[in-house]
This record gives structure tokens, sequence and C-alpha cells, in this order.
């Protein structure tokens, strides 16, 4: 039997990377929003995870289930009342929390079934999309933010502070958090968060209930 | 075939009423490896039988799952021994309505107890049992097949690690159970059903049967299938012939449909079959809470249907993932486009195939099965 061999380190996505360092060995994970289950397939092979996927597009959960993961079709917003709580080590959103109806109740529901909940999500206040708004005066588009305003998915972007404001209104605490610069650079998010704010592309936060 | 004689225990029948000595009919393909881990049961459906991946002994046709089941198929019998057996209240060699009761020396007509999905799949632990297989690898089925998956994995999930449900519910709807009493009324209304006692006097209620076969096999299609297949073309004229022969190409593929299942297929059978079909209702036993029937389970789900079966509709495999969610279970579940109505499970359909080959193949690593038995 061939056995798989994990990609090598740095052909994943960056927030990929850190969600794998920052979930433990043999951890229950549920990542909500899999798309390819790129991120699922790397905790798999890195972490050995005991990995679930939601994905609403149909075409993308029948390649995960095809390729051996375990992954249902279903929504953010309406799928994960059914969970129970505390089902998971880890509840993940990655790169999704900007396209659900309801970012808040979502985030509630990563809180009750995962132990701890990790979010990523494009950061509206990065300084191309202040300066696109600023200098053009339209919707910004960026490497992040790829699509035209109507063509979006995203329906409820935010700022990482903004996000912070979410987590502090639904009394989570954030364990940790990093923005990632052009280039995939590590800035960590610390008390003062106005540098990271405008460099920062992307953010990833580990959340759990306080 | 594996007979349970005299000297073994009874099969107590969810009726209260119990089996002393019963037969169960099945084929094996490919080979059962030393650690005995590699053992696949299919389930097959309503008018399904254990010949699902060699010619067919009656009709002459391949198995009617070859395109799953076979060397390098998504069901690779070079890595798994698979298991079809003929369910119990079939005809094909498992004791059903047309078998002869010990007792009388006589078929048993009506006089054979009504039998449920937990009837079928207790027939099947005892068969399993008696091959020396502890757990099964997986257990596979679509449509009433899926309905003997869940019961196993529900009532047997210690030896189930792996449950494949295609196109299938929890329990059977009501607009179902109606379709298969207008299936038995055609048959009990057929004066040659001689109130089931037609082997003993030599007949065969044809017409009633096969009635009973067009108007289910309507609901295996889809409008857009028949649409397709069939529109309004003529059959071998070329206008209308103002008479009740068939003009249309689709009554005139039912009639050879309903006829051609009358050669193969046990009406009493029939309706003792569908009868266990109605019967099954997953939640009842678990207090109407589905998620109950599999609470603590470890085994791993792959829930299946299509987007055209109106008879086992998606929203149906949708409740059974929901309840395997509310349990936080390890459950895939796809939805597969397809027109072919809720026959697609029996068909070429690609996206199943890998479907069904991505997940066993996964489990199988996580097994530890090697790729050769």
């Amino acid at each position: 039997m061939l056995k798989r061999t994990p990609p090598a380190a740095g052909s994943h996505r960056v927030d990929h990377e850190l969600i794998a360092e920052m979930v433990a060995d043999g951890a229950r994970v549920l990542d909500v929003g899999c798309g390819d289950g790129a991120l699922l397939q790397l905790l798999e092979d890195r972490r050995s995870v005991d990995g679930r996927g939601i994905e609403i597009s149909r075409e993308r959960v029948n390649a995960c289930v095809a390729q051996g993961l375990s992954v249902i079709q279903g929504d953010a917003d309406s799928d994960l009342d059914d969970y129970p709580d505390k089902a998971f080590d880890y509840a993940v959103l990655s790169l999704t929390i900007q396209a659900t109806r309801q970012p808040r109740a979502v985030l509630e529901n990563l809180l009750r079934i995962g132990r701890r909940a990790i979010v990523s999500f494009p950061n509206f206040g990065h300084w191309q999309v202040r300066w696109q708004l600023l200098t053009r005066g339209r919707m910004p588009v960026t490497e992040n933010l790829p699509d035209t305003w109507y063509q979006s998915p995203n329906a409820h972007l935010c700022t990482i502070a903004d996000f912070e404001g979410l987590v502090r209104a639904v009394g989570a605490e954030t364990v940790e958090a990093v923005a990632f610069g052009t280039g995939g650079s590590r800035l960590p998010i610390n008390r003062s968060l106005r540098l990271q704010n405008v460099l920062g592309e992307k953010a990833v936060f580990l959340l759990e209930r306080a | 075939m594996f007979r349970s004689g005299a000297d073994q225990e009874p099969l107590v029948l969810m009726s209260g009423t119990s089996l002393p000595t019963f037969d169960v009919a099945y084929q094996t393909y490919g080979t059962l490896n030393d650690a005995k881990s590699n053992a696949v049961l299919i389930c097959h459906a309503l008018t399904g039988d254990q010949h699902a991946a060699n010619r067919h002994p009656v009709t002459g046709k391949p198995g009617w799952w070859e395109t799953m089941v076979g060397p390098g198929k998504p069901i690779d019998t070079d890595r798994f021994f698979v298991i079809c057996p003929n369910i119990l209240g079939g005809c094909l060699g498992s004791t059903g309505p047309a078998s002869i009761n010990p007792d009388t020396g006589r078929a048993w007509g009506l006089d054979f107890p009504v039998i449920t999905i937990q009837d079928m799949v207790n027939a099947q632990v005892r068969l399993i049992d008696a091959l020396g297989i502890g757990d099964l690898f997986a257990v596979i089925g679509g449509s009433m097949g899926g309905m003997q998956v869940l019961d196993w994995a529900a009532r047997y999930p210690e030896r189930v690690f792996a449950a494949v449900p295609i196109a299938t519910a929890a329990w059977h709807s009501s607009q179902n159970i109606a379709f298969h009493e207008v299936g038995r009324q055609a048959v009990m209304a057929d004066p040659d059903w001689a109130d089931g006692r037609y082997l003993d006097q030599g007949r065969t209620p044809r017409r009633g049967l096969a009635v009973a076969r067009m108007a289910a096999h309507i609901t295996y299609l889809s409008e857009e299938a028949l649409q397709r297949k069939f529109g309004r073309n003529f059959q071998e004229r070329d206008a209308l012939s103002f008479s009740f022969s068939a003009d249309f190409q689709v009554e005139s593929y039912l009639r050879h449909q309903g006829s051609s299942f009358v050669d193969r297929f046990d009406a009493n059978s029939y309706l003792y079959v569908t009868r266990a079909m109605d019967y099954f209702d997953l939640a009842s036993g678990a207090s109407g809470q589905l998620s109950q029937a599999f609470s603590r389970t470890a085994t791993r789900f792959c829930v299946v249907s299509f987007t055209s079966d109106w008879l086992f509709p998606t929203h149906e495999s949708k409740a059974i993932v929901r309840a395997l969610n509310a349990v936080a279970a390890n459950v895939s579940f796809v939805e597969i486009e397809s027109d072919k109505g809720h026959d697609a499970f029996l068909l070429e359909e690609p996206e199943l195939f890998a479907t069904v080959r991505g997940f066993l193949d996964a489990g199988a690593r996580r097994r530890g099965i090697s790729e050769r038995a």
C-alpha cells in the first residue's frame, strides 16, 4: 500500500499552516465551510485529527468525500444547530464568517460546539482596501477579496478591530490571534492592534468561552 | 446457502412469532483475509436478490450491481470479501412465503409470518456469525437495502465499521406506503392470486403482480427521465390507433417491465417485502428520537441521495444526517445530481462510484486493509 506523504510545508496556505500549529494531535475538529478539504487534509496528515467538514457547494462536498474526507453538504447559518455542545475540540471557520448571514449566531454556535473556536477572515481594514476605497471610491478588489461587489459571496465584511468587538460582544476570550501581512509574514495581535489592522491581509483568531 | 436447522436457535421475529428453521441464500465475491477484517455486506432492495455481481440464474442478465461490485470496481473484490444475501421473505432461496412450510408440506403462502427489516437483519446476523465473521468492514445498500444498513448500524454498531445507506430513509413515508398498498391490492385483486394459495393450485397472479410492478416502476424513475427516454413517441406505429393497445413507447416499456418481473418474482413475496418496508421506522424503536437510535455510534457513515429521487427524496437522507450530527457521529453526506430518479443508485453514476470508492478506500486505509486480500 502506498503511504500518503504529506505535501512539504510551504505549499499550504499560511492561515492553514497556523491553524495546524494551533490544533492538538488527535483532536476532534469540525471545519465549517471546508471548501476543497485542503485544511482538513492537512490536519489529518499532520495532526491525525478526527476531522469533519461542512461545505455548501455540492461539487466540493462530493470531491472531499471521494478523497476520503468526512464532509456533509450544509451551511453554517442553518446546520450548526444540529450539533451537540462540546462535540468537538475545535470548531474551525476558515475565511467563511464574512459570507454568513448571521456571523454572531454562527460564532456563538462555534463556541458552543467546540471547546475552542478558530476563525479566520479577510481584513477589510487592510491598507490596500482603504486605499482603493479612498482613491477610487469603489468597493475594493484585492487578492483576498477577488470578487466584484455584485459577484462576491461576502455579506458581512469586517476589520480586525470589528471582529475583536464581536469577540467581546459574545463574551469569548482570545487565546491567540495572528494577522498575516503581505507575503504571509505573521503579525501577532497584541493589546494594540492599530498596525495589524492596517497591514494584515487576513487574521486567525483562536477563541474560547471565558 | 446457510441453513439454520432445528438444532439451532429459532429466529424470533418482531411480530412475536418465530421461525424454528430458516435458510439464507447468499453469494460471495473476493476472499476473506486472515484477520477477517475485509468483509463487506451488501443489502439488496425490494426486488433485488443475492446475484449482485454475477449473471442472474433466472434472467441470464448481469448482476444488479455489476457496475459497483467486482475486481477494481468501487466495491473492489480484489480487496474486500463481499457477501450478498437474499433477504428473509425473498424468493430466490431464502425462506419466504413461497418456501415449504415444514408443518404442512405445502408452500407457506399467507401463513408465513409478517416480517420486518429488523427480522431480515437478524437473519443476516446469523449468516455472518456462521461465516465466522465478527466485524463487518462495511454494510452497503440502496433503497430497502439502505434501511437494512441503517438497522445494522443502529442495533449492531460495534460490528459495523462503515455504513453506506443510499437513496433511503429512516422510516417509510406515507406516500410510499400508499404506493405499496396500490401494488398489494393489484396482486390481491387478481383471481389467480387465489387468496394467496396460487402455488398449491399451479396458478400465478401474473396480471396483478405485473400491474403492481408497473405502478412501482414509475416511482423509481423521474418525470424528466421518462420524458427524455420516451417523450410521446409511438410504439411501432405512425399514428394513434384509437384503441387501448400500447400506442406509446412508455406503455410498451411498462408492460414489458411488468411481465418480465412476474417471471422472476413471487407475488406473495412482493406482499411481504413491501410490508416490511412499510413497517420500518427506526425512530419508533428509539423513543421517537432518531438520533437516539445512533447514540454513541463509532460507525463511519456515508449517506447518499439523488436530486431527482422523489421516492426517497434528499430531505429524508438529510434527516438521517441531522440525527447523526446530533450525536456527533462521523458522517459524510453527498447529494448526487441525476435526472434518473430513485433508480439512479443502480445505474451508471460516476459521482456515486467516486463517492463510494473514496469513502471505502479511506476507511480501508484506517483499518489497515491491504489493497489485495
